[in-house]
């Protein structure tokens, strides 16, 4: 019997997704043998052609990471769409628009000048930038760079997310049985994670007080973390109560604080409004210079509160009017 | 007196329930300005709600900043049952800013 066909596709993304599927070590041999894999630029060379000259809806499953940044990314995964019978965001940049994401809070002009102009490691004199046509014997097209990174299901439709940044190789593991087994949860569903917040599977739990009230807002490198108590109380910025569980608290147990990854719980529509809400309501002031004062200490909200997942925010980044 | 006819009254129980997701819902949907009103500190029904609504307030001001919402679109206002005509002069104040700026009109996508 053939094996079902899989593709996996990178779009705005590090790389880190890309490895966390190597991560399956042998189990990806597992994975091999029972899936044909039809497209994975990283790692097999097929073409788009290839993709191209498949029939449409023959590709059982295509894995797609990295948000939609280029023109190239929206013509690939809308193509993968087309052949796919299910499409899943791999990784919180998919899912949410991940770190690159933060990228939504300059326009386009904005972060070409910098990455091509006024980044102090640019030597540029001539104020060369990329072009979408360069004609010098043959044409040569490059992807043109969208006006802001958009999540996977806002540019195609997704059946399924594996959050994570990147997911661990249980949560893909899990996510890739579910798959395969035939037996598929509702569209939309979450796949290999938990239902729960990432306190409910923090080792640290049992320490956590019933009601925690902060007097000070402390970054990792300004204190010595005893491993054994609850970040939060020890002033830490972690998101374990607002945070989907799954990753058996890999941070936590490298006394680091939950930085949200994995996203938001099923009925949050606005990961960092969430945030907010639990993070500033146990700040221990009661008057409005007292509590600027304290948010005086919290220089970069935007990346705290939003780190994973701007572009899927209510408002997807710096608001764009048509008028003003 | 009178509050601006299109200034949309949404009660709830305490200002403690407003959740930040729900004003930067309420901007994604059209509305040109927010305000949340609660009892005045020390006076909250269910007694630290306030304060709650001050905290998280006060950090959703400085992150509708980064969004590009102005200032004058947002803002937290401590108003008793009994002060009908602080709500009224608060109100057409606010009104009166936001149709200064004009509407907002956010792009899709
Ligand atoms: S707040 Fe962080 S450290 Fe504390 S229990 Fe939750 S996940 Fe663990
Ligand atoms: S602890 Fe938080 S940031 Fe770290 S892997 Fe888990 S979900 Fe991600
Ligand atoms: S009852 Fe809590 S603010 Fe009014």
């Amino acid at each position: 019997m053939e094996k079902p066909k899989m593709a996996l596709y990178w779009c705005a993304s590090c790389g880190g997704c890309e490895e966390a599927v190597v991560d399956l070590a042998e189990k990806i041999l597992d994975v091999i043998n029972l899936v044909d894999i039809v497209f994975w630029p990283v790692a097999v060379d097929f073409k788009i052609d290839d993709v191209e000259k498949l029939p449409d809806g023959s590709i059982v499953a295509s894995l797609i990471n990295g948000g939609v940044r280029l023109s190239e990314h929206e013509h690939v995964v809308k193509l993968l769409r087309r052949k796919s019978k299910i499409v899943v965001a791999y990784g919180a940049c998919s899912s949410w628009g991940g770190i690159p994401g933060l990228a939504n809070l300059y326009d386009k002009e904005e972060i070409l000048k910098y990455v091509y102009g006024d980044a102090p490691s640019v030597d540029n004199p001539g104020g060369v930038r990329p072009r979408e046509k360069h004609v010098e014997e043959v044409e040569l097209e490059l992807p043109s760079f969208l006006p802001r990174l958009l999540p996977l299901d806002v540019v195609i439709d997704v059946d399924y997310y594996i959050p994570g940044c990147p997911p661990t190789p249980e949560v893909t593991w899990k996510a890739l049985e579910i798959l395969l087994s035939g037996n598929l949860p509702p569209k939309g569903s979450v796949l290999g994670a938990s239902d729960r917040a990432l306190c409910y599977e923090c080792p640290l739990n049992n320490t956590k007080p019933d009601k925690i009230l902060l007097k000070d807002i402390k970054r990792p490198h300004q204190v010595i973390v005893d491993p054994e108590k609850c970040l939060l109380t020890q002033e830490l910025i972690c998101l374990g109560p607002v945070t989907r569980g799954g990753c058996g608290a890999l941070c936590i147990k490298a006394a680091m604080p939950c930085t949200g990854c994995f996203g938001s719980l099923d009925e949050v529509i606005d990961y960092g409004g969430k945030a907010v809400s639990y993070f500033a309501s146990i700040l221990d002031y009661y008057t409005e210079e007292d509590v600027e004062r304290i948010l005086d200490r919290l220089p970069d909200p935007m990346g705290v509160f939003y780190r994973y997942t701007l572009p899927a925010s209510r408002l997807r980044g710096k608001i764009k009017t048509t008028m003003r | 007196m009178k509050y601006p006819p299109n200034f949309l009254v949404i009660k709830v129980m305490c200002s403690g329930r407003v959740d930040p997701q729900f004003i930067l819902e309420a901007f994604r949907r059209g509305a040109d300005g927010v305000m949340v009103a609660g009892c005045h500190p020390g006076d909250c029904h269910y007694i630290e709600g306030n304060y709650k609504t001050l905290r998280r307030m006060t950090l959703l001001k400085r992150m509708l900043r980064e969004f590009g919402i102005e200032e004058e679109r947002f803002r937290l206002e401590w108003i008793s049952a009994s002060e009908a005509e602080k709500f009224v002069r608060v109100a057409n104040e606010m009104y009166e800013k936001i149709k200064a700026l004009g509407p907002l009109r956010i792009e899709e996508v």
